[in-house]
């Protein structure tokens, strides 16, 4: 054999993540349903709550904007791993690639790489809702900052935990089922449907507290609601370090639970 | 040192035996032939020489490693061909073709490929749109992209119609002729007699018989079966060689129109085969 090399998982990584997204886009039903659905939620709950909170001049929906966003991530990251992965197991894709010299790393990138541009699509999609329904006003430079790394350690640890949950599923048919169940009960208790989260028994906060959604959700109101409204957290305060600190954390866990689980065909063990 | 070495090969399931000591030896260019019945143990076979399963016992090499462990290297050399995959559904044919293309380090142009597999009308064509004897033909397209010196055939041909059947083998024919090794599992008959240079038949994870097609099971040396009518009477003999019988005929002036010669078919010797080790 002569001495050809080997494309390097960089680039078959990029070409999985060119193809993941080639596909995403083709299945309208699921671009229609990934995006639209946070966005309508935001609408509906923007209409059906339209207080203010007293005395900051922020309403309801301006709370609700920043806290869906955490939401939008959450599902985008968190379903999209999840279900296409068991999707990935059961269609023969990942079956196709373990027959090829393609590493697991590049395949992973590719799932990475839709997650991320899926994401940022659906943030870009809530925020235009808040500008523009809500007359949500965008932050200084400073909170551009912290949403910088507060939305890459959101979607890593979502997506991580997402690949980690797929190997509990079993049939991709059910996978929407079993990955909505954590995520919803997480947005219940975690302060994105239901604002402040002091209203919630103290057991049931510290529950949440164990889990990245409450964090999210209480960074991405840090970075669009003005300084007043640090009072309705559940400290009374933004606690910036801490939520750098759980986030990251549940990027290690996830990516330790993603090593031990991750196996190309779901059949062999 | 052959292409495909395995010996004592075992694989268990949760108690159940599917494989039961398999011993095999492909050499260089050959294309061999796994015949059986559903749940004989083919597919597991083949699935651990891809490096899809891991084996209970035994031994096995492939091009030289172990299925079981080897690395990217070594997968760029094999090819492989599933055999119940829907992946990819809205990606065209050439977008499919040309991304697995990429992961080799020296794949064959993909227009080739596809006009190899005859889709070249279908090349822009989602693989969703694609009738399932097509599909199979992607999935032939995407297995023998990478140049492979070994190419694994799961039960490649199920639901082609006759002519497309036809097509494949004569693909299949021209990839032997470039030296491609091959190993296919069928449960056509015709298809391995029409392919394979030597085949095994397998029933209950254990191999009951292995040969050329036209040696197996003792197909060779069963002889002939002649008949022919005189004198509205229907004789029939068992010959080793029916070529004495048949001199003799002609030299009595019988009436050979009525005459038959018969071998054992590989049908029949395979019914046979698997029917004494159920």
């Amino acid at each position: 054999m002569t001495a050809a090399v080997l494309p390097g998982t960089a680039h078959n990584g990029l070409a999985r993540g060119r193809v993941e997204l080639l596909q995403f886009i083709r299945d309208r039903t699921a671009v229609i349903f990934t995006f639209a659905f946070p966005a309508m939620l935001l609408l509906l709950f923007g209409t059906i709550f339209g207080d203010s909170y007293e005395d900051t001049g922020v309403s309801v929906s301006q709370v609700y904007t920043a806290s869906m966003i955490a939401y939008g991530i959450l599902s985008t990251a968190f379903i999209t791993m999840g279900s296409g992965l068991a999707m990935d197991r059961e269609d023969g894709t990942l079956k196709r690639l373990h027959g090829t010299p393609i590493t697991s790393t590049a395949y992973l990138m590719g799932k990475l790489i839709l997650v991320f541009v899926l994401s940022i699509a659906e943030v870009t999609m809530l925020l235009l809702v808040g500008v523009l329904v809500y007359d949500m006003p965008l932050p200084d430079a400073s909170h551009w900052v912290v949403f910088g790394w507060l939305f890459l350690l959101s979607v890593i640890a979502c997506t991580l935990c997402g690949i980690a949950v797929s190997a509990l599923v079993k049939r991709a048919r059910t996978a929407g089922a079993i990955l909505n169940v954590p995520l919803v009960a997480l947005q219940f208790i975690s302060g994105v449907f239901i604002h402040p989260i002091t209203q919630l028994p103290s057991w049931l906060i510290t529950v949440a507290s164990l889990f990245p959604v409450k964090w999210m959700s209480q960074g991405f109101r840090y970075v669009f609601l003005p300084d007043s409204m640090k009072v309705y957290e559940a400290a009374g305060q933004w606690e910036l370090g801490r939520i750098a600190l759980v986030l990251g954390a549940w990027c290690v866990i996830g990516l330790v639970l993603c090593l031990v689980t991750f196996r190309w065909t779901e059949k062999d063990r | 040192m052959d292409v495909i070495e395995v010996s004592g090969l075992r694989k268990t399931y949760r108690g159940h035996d599917a494989v039961r000591g398999i011993d095999l030896n492909v050499p260089r260019g050959e294309v061999f032939a796994l015949l059986g019945p559903n749940g004989a143990g083919k597919t597991t076979t083949v699935e651990i020489l891809e490096g899809h399963r891991r084996r209970s016992g035994g031994e096995a090499r492939v091009l030289g490693e172990d299925p079981g462990t080897a690395g990217r290297v070594w997968r760029a050399r094999i090819g492989v061909v599933l055999q119940d995959a829907d992946d990819a559904a809205d990606l065209t044919v050439t977008e499919m073709v040309r991304h697995v293309a990429g992961f080799y380090p020296d794949p064959r142009p993909v227009a080739e490929v596809i006009d190899l597999v005859g889709l070249t009308e279908k090349s822009k064509a989602r693989i969703r749109t694609l009738s399932g004897g097509q599909r199979r033909r992607v999935d032939v397209a995407l297995g023998i992209v990478g140049r492979p010196e070994l190419l694994f055939l799961d039960e490649p041909t199920t639901g082609f119609d006759p002519a497309a059947r036809r097509q494949f083998w004569d693909l299949i024919r021209a990839l032997a002729a470039e030296g491609t090794t091959i190993l296919l599992t069928t449960h056509y008959l015709e298809e391995a007699e029409a392919l394979a240079d030597r085949l095994a038949v397998l029933s209950g994870g254990l191999i009951v018989a292995e040969g050329t097609p036209a040696t197996l099971g003792g197909r060779g040396a069963a002889g002939a079966r002649v008949s022919w009518r005189h004198g509205g009477v229907q004789h029939t003999e068992q010959v080793t060689d029916p070529t004495e019988l048949i001199r003799k005929l002609v030299a009595e002036d019988a009436d050979l129109t009525t005459l038959t010669v018969t071998r054992p078919t590989l049908e029949d010797t395979y019914l046979t085969l698997i029917g004494d080790h159920r």
